[in-house]
């Protein structure tokens, strides 16, 4: 079998404050597959961002441990590209130039830097605007270059943090598809979080629900619909079905569980290969 | 886009992109009001002095003579040298130190802990009041004056630049990180130019501290420069000689704050928002 791309193993993250205690993360594990699309939904304070930035290397767990094809996470690296809900990009930075920082701590050479960087631009549709500075750019731009700089310091992995989520709902599910297409084309394992339930299901091939307080991961629902998706398979039965099926998981997780085992459900449980 | 209605009267460029290219958008028109309003100034100026008939208030024209005499046999030029030569000692090194302490304060916490509560300290008290002391240790020569002008550029500076490193986006931070940046890129790539709008705001005020406390250094003791002409002046009661003073500290405080607004404006262009 071959290794999984994630390995989160009994991960948990305690803060610690003046007014007591706070469980972020309580010993969650989750196995992602090579190459997989994994999304993570859940209430804010679940711990999705958390567990994405344990997996980045921006945070570290206070007990268990995570790895990264097989290797402890031990800090950020470029092995895994992260995206923020805030674009983060340099503003006084052009768009080429954001695209190139990653290559240039590479080493490559300038040549072969503009090179990438312009293929990775025309990859996202930004290919005039390589010259323009990130205020001159639409979110959705914004978004998109911040995607192509993820992208070309070639990570195997990359962590989306809610990234559409401060963009308005057509760019939104334009940019879905977009992301699914380079997805494609340059296939990684990825890791996204957001709390958009049809977005989840749209992108995913599982979609991890999580819930608060502490944070945990109360199911995994995979979604069985084919690869490359459309407005056909977004406007399915089988879609629904599986949309109604998350929302449940997001929204009614105080429910009674006969509730849920009533479902016919695949639900995977966590931690499940050991 | 948001602007729309708050500048519908300017701008052909509003077409393209909104917020786009050349920095700050200049209304029109303003140029015409800045003349007006400085005929007007002086056109009261004259009339107050004309109706005062008080001869220690001298009118534009009178001190337009005075600045020419002054002009003309050189002292205005060489006192003008004098000061500017202290600003500019004073300003560099206190900005040139500003920076770097700054940027250490903002990034390790041990710098901050050892100098922060100097600085504090220090800002409250003004450069001036270190006069009579400083005048008693370097004596009322160009060390003397150089050093509280450094003294009054670098508190004003170093601050400024602290907060600017504080205030640089953790998320920018990140982003450079899982970009693979150590400590030295995120410093020099994402610290520096993130901190560069504050650290133009420090220096602004620098200078503006700087030429405030050069004056007064100059009024106690000096013997050369504007203050120093200004008080020598003063005791004769050639009041027209003063306000040539006056005006010359403000025309090249006045210059040199739009040097500096230049600076800025090109390399900060990058900016979101600016008005």
């Amino acid at each position: 079998m071959m290794q999984p791309a994630i390995q989160v193993r009994e991960a948990s993250k305690i803060y610690q404050s003046a007014r007591g205690r706070t469980v972020s993360l309580d010993r969650v594990s989750l196995d992602v597959a090579q190459g997989e699309f994994i999304t993570l939904v859940g209430p804010s304070g679940c711990g999705k961002s958390t567990l994405l930035n344990l997996v980045g290397g921006l945070l570290m767990p206070t007990a268990g441990e995570v790895l990264v094809d097989g290797r402890p996470v031990t800090g950020p690296g470029p092995d895994r590209g992260v995206i923020f809900q805030q674009y983060a990009l340099f503003p006084w930075l052009t768009a080429q130039q954001n695209v190139e920082f990653g290559l240039r701590l590479q080493g490559l050479g300038r040549r072969e830097r503009a090179e990438r960087a312009r293929h990775y631009l025309r990859l996202v549709g930004l290919q005039d605007f390589g010259q323009a500075l990130p205020r001159e750019l639409s979110g959705g731009m914004k978004q998109r270059c911040a995607i192509a700089r993820a992208y070309a310091v070639n990570p195997s992995l990359l962590l989306m943090d809610e990234p559409f989520g401060a963009l308005d709902a057509l760019t939104r599910v334009q940019m879905q598809d977009e992301l699914l297409a380079t997805w494609q084309q340059e296939r990684k394992t990825v890791m996204f979080i957001t709390h958009d339930v049809d977005e989840a299901v749209y992108l995913a091939g599982r979609v991890v629900v999580m819930s608060p307080r502490p944070g945990r991961i109360s199911e995994i629902i995979d979604v069985p619909l084919p690869y490359p998706r459309n407005d056909e398979i977004r406007l399915s039965a089988e879609f629904a079905r599986i949309r109604a099926q998350v929302w449940r998981g997001v929204h009614h997780r105080d429910e009674s569980p006969a509730v849920l085992a009533a479902q016919p459900l695949q639900t995977v449980s966590t931690g499940d290969n050991r | 886009m948001a602007d729309v209605g708050v500048h519908a009267r300017s701008t052909p460029a509003h077409g393209v992109a909104p917020e786009a290219a050349d920095g700050p958008k200049r209304e029109p028109g303003m140029l015409g009001l800045y003349l007006t309003t400085l005929a007007l100034g002086l056109g009261l100026w004259a009339f107050a002095a004309a109706r005062s008939g008080n001869s220690l208030l001298p009118g534009p024209i009178q001190v337009a003579q005075a600045g020419w005499q002054l002009i003309a046999d050189g002292t205005l030029l060489e006192h003008t040298l004098a000061s500017l030569g202290r600003v500019v000692a004073g300003f560099l090194l206190g900005v040139g130190l500003a920076i770097p302490a700054g940027f250490l304060m903002g990034w390790y916490r041990l710098a901050r802990g050892l100098v922060e509560p100097w600085v504090q300290f220090l800002r409250t008290v003004p450069p001036l009041a270190l006069i009579p002391l400083v005048i008693v240790f370097l004596g009322i020569g160009e060390d003397a004056k150089i050093f509280v002008i450094f003294l009054a550029a670098f508190l004003a500076c170093v601050l400024a630049t602290f907060q600017g490193v504080r205030n640089v986006d953790n998320t920018l931070i990140n982003a450079a990180r899982v970009l693979g940046a150590g400590d030295f890129t995120i410093f020099s790539r994402v610290v520096v130019p993130a901190s560069t709008p504050f650290i133009f705001v420090g220096m602004r005020v620098a200078l503006g501290s700087a030429w405030a406390t050069l004056v007064a250094s100059e009024l106690i003791a000096a013997p050369t420069g504007l203050g120093r002409m200004m008080q020598m002046s003063a005791q004769f009661l050639y009041t027209d000689r003063i306000i040539v003073g006056i005006i010359t500290i403000g025309a090249l405080g006045f210059a040199m704050d739009r040097l500096l607004l230049m600076a800025e404006r090109r390399l900060t262009a990058w900016q979101e928002v600016r008005s």
